[in-house]
């Protein structure tokens, strides 16, 4: 009984948040597309997987094997205060470095004026407790343990996944100098624990408004930094922590990069 | 509950009446009378023979391991109840070891979770882990579905089995979770006695009685299992595995894991999450007079003395516990490789 408890309320807490849209009217016939790029740097540099070395707050030099994150639950406001949120269904995205045509969220909206872009970071826990019917395309948890988002032993996405090699990690039984970062955590299902879902909120009003229109695509661009998950809130040392997946200390690491996203310029 | 049973119910009336020539005696699922109701939702996986076959064939093919040699029926062997008899920890590809021992493959559609730790919540994600685990099968799903759809045989039979021969995840794991639902055991003389058909002897109705006043707070009635993480005062492993923590990184589940059902101990040995007892005198020895004060430990063990059984309780407990094999259950022909 308990664990139902436990459900509803989870349930709950995204029925109240999935309110806001109920006096959207919009006709789904009469959606045009808009697009949000991720477009992933390294503090003042862009992001090259495996050649580029760089260097983390705690002066470690590091280079990146693999950067790729869930994006889900894209929502618009408008500057009157009204709320767009995207069908559910259509709004999961996985981006990945290793893969351009990836970077690019692209979902149907409204034609309007939208002042302010939200998204979850991550897969809400509904979703991440779904039937496996339901869990299509980028949740569909048959990626292997290399590059797949899913862990099958603790059910649950992997929301972020960040490896490199530095020559600050410790040689792993490979040989290699390798740190990873697996960041995830819904809140669990029969029990609590760590919930890593973050909902990030980023303001369009100063670097550019999206006016999504009919016959033409509207692109919102993002910069996501990942110098942020070494150093926000908390400083993050790959020589203190080589290895993050499923722990406590995974959460500091969430609340870093939470600060990663910022709005460079909208192409309307 | 109860609505999905009913509609459960409905829907397998059906399902009878619909196909009475094609069904022939296989008979779905059905609950033993004296069960409760199943935790599984069946109603998002009607269970038909064709599904059930898929599955079962899915179980014992060796192609959903990396290099096509184990299958999930080589750590889940039906004749040791679905384990893997003999293996303190589970034995997997190229001979790596894991670090827990093969649980059974038994009445898993009342389990609210799974694994000793009850990291998967849902029987139809729980593949997975056996499947992508580097020391089990080591392979990914996509390249089990790859392997699947090149196979001369598999497009036809998920045809068969879900109406079209597209071989998704989703349908891989439902027909999977078919065949793991019918592994129920019902059928030993406990479950007899239960339904009235069969008396106990003097010993093991006395074995009964301490059985209900010693191990029933956590081996529950009638499936042996409260499905609770308790520890249960065994000293902690060479690895130092922290059961339930690792799940929900609460403190207060260092050493737990979940109860284990009782049924079909006779071919399920070695025991515990890491198989480190042999024997079922091993067993009782160490709840009579060898419970650690390890953290966590379960309120109802007393640290040291543990539980107080007799000589004579302990021979008639086993008797007992005897009468929750299910020979049916290991040789039933419904539940072999084909
Ligand atoms: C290398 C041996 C091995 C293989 C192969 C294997 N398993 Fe397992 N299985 C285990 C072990 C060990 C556990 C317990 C793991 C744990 O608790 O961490 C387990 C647990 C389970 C459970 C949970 C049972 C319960 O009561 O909690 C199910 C269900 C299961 N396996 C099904 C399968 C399926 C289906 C396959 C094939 C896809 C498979 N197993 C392949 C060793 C194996
Ligand atoms: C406090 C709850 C509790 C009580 C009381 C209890 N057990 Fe257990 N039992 C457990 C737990 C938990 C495990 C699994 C522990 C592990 O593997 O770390 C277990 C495991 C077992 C196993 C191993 C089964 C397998 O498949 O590996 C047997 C056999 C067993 N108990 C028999 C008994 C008997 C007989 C009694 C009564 C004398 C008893 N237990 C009382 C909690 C309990």
């Amino acid at each position: 009984m308990k664990k139902y408890v436990f459900m509803a309320s989870v349930a709950m807490l995204f029925i109240v948040s999935c309110k806001k849209d109920v006096n959207d009217t919009s006709d789904e016939s009469e959606l045009v597309p808009l697009s949000v790029e991720f477009d992933n740097i390294v503090g003042g540099q862009n992001l090259f997987l495996n050649t580029v070395t760089y260097t983390n707050g705690a002066g470690e030099d590091f280079n990146v094997s693999m950067f790729q994150y869930f994006i889900s639950n894209i929502s618009l406001r408008r500057a009157d205060g009204t709320e767009y949120v995207v069908n559910q269904d259509s709004s999961y995205f996985l981006i990945r470095e290793s893969d351009a045509a990836t970077r690019f969220a692209r979902v149907k909206v409204p034609e309007g004026d939208y002042r302010q872009l939200s998204f979850i970071l991550g897969v809400d826990s509904l979703r991440s407790t779904m039937d496996i019917t339901k869990r299509t395309g980028v949740l569909d948890p048959s990626g292997g343990m290399e590059d797949g988002m899913y862990w099958g032993w603790n059910s649950g996405y992997i929301f972020v996944k960040f490896e490199g090699i530095s020559p600050s990690a410790p040689v792993d039984p490979s040989g290699q100098r390798k740190f990873r970062y697996h960041i995830g955590g819904f809140g669990g299902y029969s029990a609590p624990t760590i919930n890593n879902i973050k909902k990030i909120t980023i303001d369009l009003s100063a670097s550019g408004i999206a006016r999504p229109r009919k016959g033409r695509n509207a692109n919102i661009h993002l910069m996501v930094d990942l110098l942020k998950i070494f150093n926000n809130s908390n400083n993050l040392s790959i020589a203190t922590n080589p290895t993050v997946m499923f722990s406590d200390f995974s959460t500091n690491i969430a609340n870093n990069y939470t600060a990663m996203f910022y709005h460079d310029h909208t192409e309307n | 509950m109860s609505k999905r049973f009913w509609l459960f119910s409905v829907g397998f009336i059906i399902l009878v009446s619909c196909s009475k020539d094609i069904v022939d005696q296989f008979e779905g699922f059905r609950k033993p009378s004296h069960f409760p109701e199943p935790s599984y939702a069946l109603n998002n996986n009607p269970i038909t023979k064709e599904g059930f076959e898929l599955g079962r064939k899915l179980f014992y093919e060796p192609r959903l391991s990396r290099n096509n040699t184990i299958s999930c029926g080589s750590c889940h062997i039906q004749s040791s109840a679905f384990t893997q008899h003999g293996h303190d920890v589970s034995h997997g590809i190229d001979d790596r070891l894991g670090k827990r021992n093969s649980p059974p493959i038994m009445n898993l559609a009342w389990s609210p979770s799974f694994m000793w730790d009850g990291g998967v919540f849902d029987l139809d994600l729980q593949p997975i882990a056996p499947i992508t685990a580097h020391e089990e099968m080591d392979e990914s799903v996509a390249n089990v579905l790859q392997k699947l759809k090149a196979h001369p045989d598999y497009p036809k039979l998920f045809k068969k089995a879900f109406g079209s021969e597209e071989i998704t995840t989703a349908r891989m794991m439902k027909a999977l979770s078919q065949f793991m639902i019918l592994c129920v055991s019902a059928n030993a003389k406990y479950d007899r006695v239960k339904q009235g058909k069969e008396i106990f002897t003097a010993d093991e109705q006395a074995g009964y009685t301490v059985f209900q006043q010693k191990c029933s707070n956590c081996h529950a009635e009638p499936l042996l299992t409260d499905f609770s993480f308790r520890n249960n005062g065994i000293a902690i492993g060479t690895n130092n595995d922290e059961g339930r923590y690792l799940v929900t990184l609460n403190p207060a589940d260092k050493y737990k894991f979940k109860v284990p059902s009782l049924r079909n101990l006779s071919y399920t040995a070695p025991y515990m999450h890491d198989g480190r007892f042999y024997t079922l005198d091993a067993v009782i020895d160490h709840y009579r007079s060898r419970v650690q004060n390890t953290p966590n430990l379960d309120p109802s063990l007393q640290p040291g003395q543990g539980i107080a059984i007799s000589d004579d309780e302990k021979t008639k407990l086993i008797a007992f516990l005897k009468t929750l094999d299910d020979k049916d259950f290991i040789t039933n022909r419904l539940l072999s490789e084909q």
